[in-house]
């Protein structure tokens, strides 16, 4: 890629990451996605975070649920590993703690599919200076 | 010189900026306690690592104390040495480092010359408040020198001296904390590490950790064995450092008393290494001419420069570093080898007593020669032509230990033939010595005159690396000194790297020469022992009618008689040698 | 996809809110919606902590977000009828009306943590999309180097690796000393037990690093910089190449940056683990291939650092701190915190707490807001006793601390320091003395070994304190106790003996009745020093069955058959089978 060589640049590709963030929407029938954050921080990894983000990776298409599923850093809840931030399309982002794969599943089945809240939600408890 | 104000104890005192609170104080009379600190004034050498915090002083707006060895004064700084904080700390400190030290004052071989001793006796220590458990290590014997971890108190002056100075880098500190230790590398025995035995370690160690190997016992069995005739050489430098150990000042020249002395402990011959030196002149300077001549006259097989061999500590480095140099040195063995090679056939004929009833003792100032004696190549069938090495410290045990009063003993002269010696000899012992030795007989050789002038003062001095032309009527002869190994290895780069234009090279391993060797009484980081020692080797050749080695007459019959000439085949069988590739090859794989 | 609920009520399922009531609310709740047959349009879900402890138990009712604290189970009625079915608020419940948008109630903000847990950390695009590498850009396009140090100056961030240096006046010292080559060092070496702030912010936020060493390198005059970073953080290492590779492919590093004629570059070098190392001159010196120890100060870093040229230490968390204050200016940051401690302070929260965790909150935060309302409180509803601040240099602070706002002066005041940000809650069954052993023990094997005070003076303490754990001790060990510590402290040549006897000390002074009790009275008031357990047999219970003797490891009881057994003291293991073994209850311990 084009190494950038001005603040212009830099912009070009913020707006580059913008617009492909768009076209997926597009490409789903502008339907938006939920985005799934799965803490992946060596804590998170300890406590069984990445087969639980593997099987969402698996089981989302399957269950026809149009979802990104990212790994991040550690979200701090270390007591609460592995710990999970779902966005429902248009909704504000609801953090899961404990989840295991059977949580995982219940997770897509209750929450994403239909709504419903699940044990184990961890209330945001900081602001971020963004 | 820029001064600074500063407040000692309450009293003002003007000291020169940039001095350390330690160098502050004593300038202006306060004497500050130090253990780990050792500055070696001559040599440009200061260690102070700071470890052993025994110097701590308080200063004003300091949170903590701070090491005085260490610290820079600075202008208006309110110091102060005497407050309760400050000895509290220092016996507290050293109350520490003796609760890790094992309480064996009494038989230990540093019992009276020990650093943490005396500490301890200046500081009064009568309890140990804090006591625990001692860290505890497997006991190294080489060849050489011994190593007692168990008395190490971590001052670290032994790394300075090996990876610093002599650049042999065989000791280092290695594990954590309350285990850390000064030792080679992988904690593998010295003898299978780099060591040269130079013995600069045990010269500078404050306690027992690192000592000579004591061979004053089989001295003297043997000594009372009336089947064996016991034969003993004294190198030069042991007279001039020898009285230290019975309270003459530094400098004292005891050649009479010492061979008095020998003679009272029942050497049956007290021969005088100078001899040998004589010889080794003889040998190395023909080889000299040799090369310097064929080179010439044009020939590019050469090398050069020749450098000595004399000094076993030197000749272990670049066995162990310069490898691929091997060839350059002169293949002279060294005095003290030479000597037994002689003593053994040559004398031993004279005598009529056969090699395995022959002993020879040697007494250097050096630790490395206890290793080069026991080379296979200076064996015959397996006797070795040197039997065994005292270092200066231990023929001072052995004086002792006889009850002989050494003050009281009227001089005595060496015994012939083996005791005649030139002046040139005498200056082995002193860096610049060999080679200005070396001179006096190559010049008149070489440009067949008479040298008027024989005390060449451009080679002399303290310098780390010196060097000089000397006009051998109208050649220009360009030579190099070096004493340390550190300053010997920056003239083996240069040799290395194609930059050396010298013809020839003196390197002796010990700071100052064998008057600073590992064997000698120690002096506690005062280098002007060093020079007074120095001073007095210079006086001895000064005194002497002989000062050219080829003409001390015993060397001439020892040629007419036995070698033919020097450089012949039987010189060479017995007079020189060959050397090694001593590196280790440890091949580290990265992934 | 329409929700099934019309509302959720989330019950706090947290230790201390189950511990405060008294009915298990869930199912309270359950079934009364049922009663009111509004089961099938609200759902009751349990959730984890919500970090109000005090006032539990919480809940919160959702999606409107009101709180709720110390509800009962007669609480239940007002809310459904009141709230769920009216739409209004029981007013005598809310703890604050509205629970998400005020941001008052919210103890944490987060600036170093900022990205942590929100980008994915191996993507770059993620993090410029979060206004990643402008600060950079900004800096080296609109600013000289002098206006971006004035700049950090003027934020009053202070060095986050705990020596609480100012961070501008660091890179100031730098920048003016001259030499032809100057490096940025990024000191990983993070090792205070419990403490994983840095780790964290490397796996999840590693070119806010990158991005704040360039700014570094710009002001200070450095093309250079190195990571210095623990082996033993395998993932950090990982992305944070990654993150290198990345920012090399982009540009980001390597030469003339956004067009400018700066140049820089980073290097990582992997440290092997040794506490002493995160020292700046100790990790320069093992930068260079040296044995880790340090060496007397000055000549500081900043005039002759690695490889003798200036080099500026900062630690990971600091560095993460600039691009926000580049980006959001140096007020801004200066606004948040106390007088001399500005910004926050990540914190790793661990020990007998209930939400062990990452926390980053501003500076002037009270103890008592991170241990109860972050944190969760004591675990298991027992008693709190004690925090250790600063890791193993740090202090104890007591119940009479709680009120404390925490920054770097304040923690210094108290007995303790900041440190790096670790942070131990204990509780009534720890034992003070045993607690400043387990410290010693870690500075004892940590030590490097250079200076005697702090090799042979903690392995003394060390064994002092094991000595009083094993009911050894004597009242003047006390005494030498607190001479030794005071001349450690004093005497030693680095940052780890100068702080090593700190657990020591502040226990010795605030709870000097423990240390008291275990020579005076050879008791452990907490009961944790097994030393000081004795098993009995009572003579009421014994019928000298002689099963315990048979069983007893080390023979140390003795008795006829059908007589009563004794064990004998100075034998005893303490090892309990023989209470385990009798069948007749007649072993007691004391």
């Amino acid at each position: 890629m084009a190494k950038i060589k001005s603040v212009e640049d830099l912009k070009k590709i913020k707006e580059r990451i913008e617009q492909a963030n768009q076209k997926l929407i597009e490409n789903n029938n502008h339907q938006k996605l939920v985005e799934i954050k799965v803490a992946m921080a060596t804590c998170g990894i300890a406590s069984g975070a990445r087969p639980v983000m593997d099987f969402l990776i698996a089981e989302l298409p399957k269950r026809n649920i149009v979802a990104r599923v990212k790994q991040t850093g550690c979200m701090g809840y270390c007591y609460a590993e592995p710990t999970l931030e779902i966005t429902m399309p248009d909704e504000k982002p609801v953090v899961f703690g404990y989840v295991d794969l059977k949580k995982a599943d219940e997770i897509i089945e209750r929450f994403i599919k239909r709504g419903e809240l699940v044990d184990g939600i961890i209330p945001i408890n900081y602001e971020l200076a963004t | 010189m820029d001064t600074i104000n500063i407040t000692i104890d309450n009293k003002n005192f003007q000291v020169p900026k940039g001095s350390s609170i330690l160098d502050a104080a004593k300038s202006v009379g306060i004497n500050i306690p130090t253990l780990c600190y050792m500055h070696l004034h001559d040599l440009n050498t200061t260690h102070k690592p700071t470890g052993c915090r025994i110097c701590v002083v308080e200063v004003e707006g300091r949170k903590n104390l701070v090491p005085a060895c260490a610290t820079e004064c600075l202008p208006g700084m309110v110091i102060k040495n005497q407050t309760v904080r400050v000895l509290n700390s220092r016996k507290t400190v050293l109350e520490l480092i003796l609760s890790d030290h094992p309480a064996d004052c009494l038989t230990c071989p540093k019992n009276g010359d020990c650093d943490l001793q005396s500490m301890a006796q200046k500081m009064g220590i009568r309890h140990l408040h804090y006591q625990g458990e001692q860290s505890t290590y497997i006991k190294d014997r080489s060849p050489a020198i011994k190593r007692d971890m168990d008395k190490c108190i971590g001052c670290r002056r032994c790394l300075t001296m090996c990876n610093e100075v002599q650049t042999v880098g065989a000791l280092s500190a290695i594990n954590r904390g309350f285990m850390s230790v000064m030792a080679p590398p992988f904690q593998m025995n010295l003898e299978d590490s780099v060591c040269t035995y130079c013995g600069q370690c045990v010269a500078v160690c404050p306690t027992a950790a690192l000592t000579e190997i004591d061979h004053t016992a089989k001295v003297i069995r043997l000594l009372a064995d009336p089947t064996k005739t016991v034969v003993v050489q004294t190198a030069p430098a042991v007279r001039a450092a020898l009285g230290e150990e019975f309270g003459y000042a530094p400098g004292t020249l005891v050649t009479g008393k010492m061979t008095a002395a020998l003679k009272d402990l029942g050497f049956d011959y007290v021969f005088d290494t100078d001899f040998a030196a004589d010889l080794t002149i003889m040998e190395e300077g023909t080889e000299l001419l040799d090369r310097l001549t064929r080179h010439l006259n044009g020939d590019p097989t050469v090398k050069l420069p020749l450098l000595t061999s004399c000094c076993p500590g030197w000749v272990n480095f670049f066995e162990h570093q310069f490898p691929d140099m091997k060839d350059i040195p002169s293949t002279a063995r060294s005095p003290q080898q030479m000597f037994g090679a002689i003593a053994k056939t040559y004398f031993a004929e004279k005598i009529n007593v056969k090699r395995e009833d022959m002993i020879v003792v040697s007494v250097m100032p050096c630790l490395a020669k206890k290793y080069e004696c026991n080379r296979d190549e200076f064996k015959t069938d397996g006797n070795p032509d040197v039997d065994y090495v005292l270092s200066t410290r231990e023929l001072a045990r052995l004086i002792k230990q006889a009850s002989i009063d050494f003050d009281s003993l009227d001089p005595a002269e060496f015994d012939h033939p083996m005791g005649e010696s030139s002046g040139a000899s005498v200056i082995f012992g002193t860096t610049g010595g060999v080679i200005e030795a070396a001179v006096r007989t190559a010049y008149e050789v070489f440009t067949k005159k008479k040298l008027h002038k024989v005390d060449f003062e451009q080679l002399r001095g303290m310098e780390w690396i010196r060097e000089s032309t000397v006009d051998f009527d109208g050649t220009p002869i360009k030579i190099g000194i070096a004493h340390g190994l550190g300053n010997a290895r920056k003239l083996l780069q240069d040799i290395r790297d194609g930059k050396s234009h010298y013809h020839a090279i003196e390197i002796m391993a010990c700071p100052g020469g064998c008057i600073g060797g590992g064997g000698q009484p120690l002096h506690h980081g005062d280098s002007n022992i060093l020079l007074a020692r120095q001073k007095a080797l210079y006086s001895e050749d000064k005194s002497k009618v002989i000062r050219k080695s080829h003409e001390n007459p015993s060397i001439i019959k020892l040629y007419d008689e036995f070698l033919g000439k020097p450089m012949s085949v039987k010189a060479h069988h017995l007079l020189h040698t060959h050397y090694f590739d001593k590196s280790n090859h440890v091949e580290i794989t990265k992934e | 996809m329409s929700p099934k609920f019309k509302k959720s009520i989330l019950v706090c399922n947290g230790s201390s809110c189950l511990q405060a009531s008294k009915v298990n609310l869930i199912a309270e709740f359950q079934a009364k919606l049922k009663e009111y047959n509004l089961d099938n349009e609200i759902q009751v879900v349990q959730s984890v902590c919500f970090n109000k402890c005090t006032l539990g138990p919480n809940i919160i009712i959702q999606p409107e977000n009101v709180e709720y604290s110390t509800v009962t189970k007669e609480d239940i009625d007002d809310i459904i009828i009141i709230h769920l079915l009216n739409n209004k608020i029981v007013e005598r419940l809310v703890y604050n009306q509205v629970y998400e948008n005020s941001g008052s109630t919210k103890k944490q903000y987060r600036i170093a943590l900022r990205n942590c847990g929100f980008i994915n950390p191996e993507v770059i695009d993620d993090y410029i999309e979060k206004d990643g590498y402008a600060a950079l850009a900004k800096c080296l396009t609109e600013f000289t180097p002098q206006e971006v140090t004035q700049q950090i100056i003027k934020s009053g961030l202070r060095g986050r690796g705990g020596g609480g240096f100012p961070t501008g006046v660091k890179w100031d010292i730098t920048s003016k000393s001259v030499a032809d080559q100057k490096y940025v060092v990024c000191n990983a070496d993070e090792g205070d037990p419990g403490a994983f702030m840095d780790r964290s912010v490397l796996e999840g936020d590693p070119h806010s690093i990158i991005e704040a060493m360039a700014i570094c390198g710009y002001c200070i005059g450095a093309d250079k910089g190195i990571v210095y970073i623990r082996a033993e953080y395998p993932l950090a290492i990982k992305r944070l190449k990654i993150a290198l590779d990345q920012a090399k492919e982009y540009g980001l590093l390597g030469e003339k940056l956004f067009g400018t004629n700066f140049n820089f570059e980073i290097d990582i070098k992997y440290g092997a683990g040794a506490f002493v190392c995160g020292e700046e001159t100790a990790l320069i010196h093992s930068m260079e291939g040296l044995r880790g120890e340090p060496t007397l100060k000055p000549p500081f870093p900043s005039v002759s650092g690695y490889l003798e040229k200036p080099t500026n230490v900062n630690n990971v968390e600091t560095f993460a701190n600039i691009p926000a204050i580049i980006n959001k200016g140096a007020d801004w940051f200066a606004s948040i915190g106390t007088e001399k401690s500005k910004g926050t302070k990540v914190f790793a929260l661990a020990g007998k707490i209930n939400n062990v965790g990452l926390i980053e909150v501003p500076m002037g935060t009270t103890l008592r807001e991170v241990i109860y309302d972050i944190g969760g409180g004591i675990r298991d509803g027992k008693k709190f006793k004690a925090v250790q601040t600063g890791g193993p240099s740090g202090g104890c602070l007591t119940e009479k601390h709680l009120d404390l706002p925490i920054d770097f002066d304040s923690l210094s005041a108290a007995g303790s320091m900041m440190g790096s940000g670790g942070m131990i809650v204990m509780d009534e069954d720890d034992c003070m003395v045993s607690m400043a052993r387990f410290y010693l023990e870690f500075t004892v094997e940590e030590s490097c070994g250079k200076c005697a005070p702090c090799r042979i003076g903690n392995k003394r303490l060390h064994e002092m304190l094991t000595k009083l754990c094993d009911d050894k001790g004597t009242l003047e060990d006390l005494d030498l106790l607190r001479n030794l510590s005071n001349v450690v402290k004093d005497t030693s040549l680095c940052g780890l003996g100068q702080t090593s006897p700190n657990p020591i000390l502040s226990t010795m002074q605030n709870f000097y009745d423990e240390y008291h009790a275990h020579v005076v009275d050879h008791k452990c008031p907490s009961g944790q020093c097994k030393s000081f357990m004795r098993y009995y047999i009572s003579e009421q219970n014994c019928i000298g069955c002689v099963v315990c003797a048979r069983n007893c490891p080390v023979n140390a009881i003795s008795g006829e058959k059908k007589q009563l057994h004794v064990i004998d003291q100075e034998i005893c293991i303490k090892c309990g089978i023989c209470m385990d073994k009798c069948k007749f209850d007649a072993i007691t311990l004391n």
